[in-house]
């Protein structure tokens, strides 16, 4: 079904979504909020720009997005896929703990932030180009990769991984960003050997049509946190 | 060499000790040792909480706890709190932790407030006799009649809360708290027709039968939300802030998170769950507004959308903007709300009374023309049924309460939750400690406490000529101050007795 977006207000194209059955392309989309909040079971295709908080709480749905994102896509998303062509604006994948989101340009400050995984549940942020500022902060569980596959520059802003304890964070190139803490350990990948990461990363070079081989036999680092405890030293009882 | 004398002495009376050894059985803390060559019971003052676990077990009342007399020399400024709690971070370079609410000597206001009744012009009313209206609806109300094409009255309303006593049971998580005492509060909550809180722990999938009776909370970590999460609760509340810690965070350590915590949460057996104070993605009242509406629009703006706030000293236009930013509900936390851990200096520092938070957000939203578009709950800290009389006189729609449910339920405040060894069953996950409280008891024990509140309340509002909650809402003049200044006065917007 194509949902025509233009000059209609949020809440009225939510509403036309939920109600609709089967695959949905929406047409010149041009900021209406929350698209696809909660939603399962639904393939989504969006031409134009949605506003912020696309795919909150997404239980299983599965959004492209042909243009850019704005900030909070994929707020607590549970499971199911996100895939912009363009880029993302800020608080990607906050709080994730389930899914994929991928984005072929850049994103954002504070991308994949709080992301936890539990059990069968393993979110997943892949973005093509840089991210900003505070990189997985808090970062608790899942995968986060930033690409940089035109830059020639760092990857990511300043800070990533702040207060995180668990998950890990892969960033393409030669050059290891600054003013990282210190619970956060930091090595190279042999060539190659990305494990589990492997297949998000095949699978993104798919959606995007991108040369895999091309792109993994650059340098890889990986960031992991020393401790799934980082604060337990820091308290006395009174 | 440990600095720090026991603050409490186990007092045992030995003509009286049977040697039992339930004290030893029962106390988590390992205080009580049978000494076997001597036949008798010995105890280490030192590892002591004074939560009278041991003393109310005691078979033969063998046993009491008193505050030791040892002391430090004299001095006002330098008090032996402030010399141990010197002594304790030099020795390990940490935080200091406590748990509960604020014990420290500020102003209760509630105990300087008065509250009135009728007397010859105006007839008192006897509840037991005549109809008596308790129940409220929490929600944003209807502020402007809207007709439609025909002319008719849109009689649609946000949705409500339907409470059928204005008391709530405020959020503690499932990991704070232990499973019993989440079901008792949820059993509570069910039988009395209120509502308990989840708190940010997720919701145990046993107690999704209660969902008619439940707020679940979405705050900064997001642990345990989801879709069916969001869809089975009544309402759903927002914390941006904690009276007990304004500013701060929470933070489970690793070690509390396992077995069915650790499912309900959804993060792995042993990590720290970590809520930091500010959520990433708001940083303004919209940002606040796009969490709210992202919300309503995954539970089809079914269930009203709480935000929770400390009381902090500018929280009056913080709660004008909250009031504007779509959420039906506001619920206010004061400086001494309960908790299951935070920073001391916090805990006894920051933030304000609940009383003078709630006097003054009340009118700062009646000035503003927008007090009907939010609901207003206060807590931290509620106590009795006159706190709870007073808050709705100085315009509070309902009130959570947490300590005095914990109360309830067998807590004897020894503000020791921080160490998980609770031994009344209730802020532990450890299994036997937990069997200790039964939910059948313990939900009986909160009934009957709000049952009693509510017959207080209904012979307070009798006595006052008054027969709903409703009509008392924001009525001041049912109020007097003993004992304030005219700046305290002014706040509360009430008269000094005998004015």
């Amino acid at each position: 079904m194509k949902i025509n977006a233009k000059n209609i207000e949020y809440r009225e194209l939510n509403q036309l979504i939920k109600k609709s059955k089967g695959d949905i392309t929406i047409d010149n989309c041009i900021g209406q909020r929350y698209i696809a909040s909660g939603l399962s079971n639904k393939k989504i295709k969006i031409n134009g720009t949605p506003g912020n908080a696309l795919g909150a709480y997404l239980d299983g749905a599965e959004i492209t997005v042909l243009g850019n994102v704005q900030d909070a896509t994929g707020d607590t998303m549970n499971d199911g896929k996100i895939i912009v062509h363009g880029s993302a604006g800020d608080a990607l994948g906050y709080a994730m703990r389930g899914g994929r989101i991928y984005v072929r340009g850049h994103a954002g400050y504070r991308t994949g932030i709080h992301m936890k995984e539990y059990e069968t549940k393993k979110p997943v942020i892949i973005v093509g180009e840089s991210a900003g500022s505070f990189l997985g902060e808090y970062l608790a569980g899942g995968i986060l990769v930033v690409l940089g596959l035109s830059g020639t520059g760092m990857v990511v802003g300043n800070f990533p991984g702040t207060g995180m304890h668990g998950g890990k964070i892969l960033l393409r190139g030669n050059r290891i960003p600054q003013s990282l803490p210190p619970q956060i350990s930091i090595s190279p990948i042999e060539k190659g050997n990305f494990g589990e990461v492997e297949t998000y990363l095949r699978e993104y070079c798919e959606v995007f049509s991108l040369d895999y081989e091309g792109i993994t036999k650059e340098p890889f680092f990986i960031l992991k946190p020393n401790s799934s405890n980082p604060y337990h030293q820091m308290y006395v009882t009174n | 060499m440990n600095y720090i004398y026991p603050e409490y002495e186990v007092v045992r009376n030995y003509a009286r000790c049977i040697v039992c050894r339930a004290c030893e059985n029962q106390c988590a803390n390992c205080v009580h040792r049978y000494i076997e060559s001597e036949n008798r019971m010995e105890s280490k003052d030192d590892d002591c909480v004074n939560c009278h676990r041991c003393v109310t077990i005691c078979p033969t009342r063998a046993l009491k706890i008193i505050k030791s007399d040892h002391t430090f020399r004299y001095n006002s400024n330098w008090t032996g709190k402030t010399i141990n709690e010197i002594f304790k971070q030099a020795e390990s370079g940490g935080v200091l932790l406590s748990s509960m609410g604020n014990p420290e000597n500020y102003p209760v206001y509630f105990d300087k407030i008065l509250i009135n009744a009728s007397q010859v012009t105006n007839p008192s009313i006897d509840p037991l006799r005549e109809p008596m209206e308790t129940r409220v609806f929490l929600g944003s109300k209807v502020h402007k009649i809207k007709r439609d094409s025909n002319g008719k009255i849109d009689t649609s309303t946000a949705p409500q809360l339907d409470l059928s006593v204005p008391i709530m049971f405020s959020a503690m998580s499932y990991g704070s708290i232990s499973y019993n005492a989440h079901e008792s509060l949820a059993k509570a909550a069910e039988k009395l027709g209120i509502y308990y809180n989840t708190g940010e722990g997720g919701l145990h999938e046993d107690f999704y039968k209660y969902s008619k009776n439940t707020i679940v909370q979405v705050a900064s970590g997001r642990f345990g939300v989801h879709k069916s999460y969001l869809d089975t609760a009544a309402a759903i509340e927002i914390k941006m802030g904690q009276g007990a810690k304004p500013g701060i965070g929470g933070h489970l350590p690793g070690a509390k998170i396992v077995g069915a915590v650790s499912r309900t949460r959804m993060i792995p057996e042993g990590s720290d769950a970590i809520s930091p104070a500010p959520h990433h993605d708001i940083y303004s009242i919209e940002d606040l507004r796009q969490l709210v509406f992202s919300l309503k629009e995954a539970t089809d703006y079914k269930k009203p959308v709480i935000v929770k706030i400390a009381a902090v000293h500018n929280v009056t236009a913080i709660a004008s903007g909250v009031a504007r930013s779509g959420a039906d509900i506001i619920a206010i936390d004061g400086f001494r709300g309960g908790t299951g851990a935070a920073p001391t200096k916090i805990r006894d520092n920051v933030g304000i009374p609940i009383e003078l938070a709630l006097a003054s957000v009340d009118k700062r939203l009646r000035d503003e023309g927008i007090r009907d578009r939010v609901s207003l709950i206060v807590g931290g800290s509620i106590r009795s049924s006159t706190d709870i009389i007073k808050a709705i006189a100085l315009g509070a729609d309902c009130v959570y309460i947490g300590s005095a449910a914990l109360i309830a339920m067998g807590c004897h405040l020894c503000r020791s939750c921080q160490s998980g060894k609770c031994n009344w069953g209730i802020a532990t996950q450890i299994p036997n400690l937990v069997k200790r409280l039964n939910p059948s008891i313990a939900y009986q024990r909160l009934v009957n406490l709000v049952t009693a509140w509510n017959h207080e309340m209904r012979e307070m509002l009798g006595g006052m000529g008054i027969n709903s909650i409703e009509s008392l809402k924001g009525n001041r003049l049912m109020l007097r101050g003993v004992g304030l200044t005219d700046k305290e006065l002014e706040i509360l917007g009430i008269f000094h007795a005998g004015e």
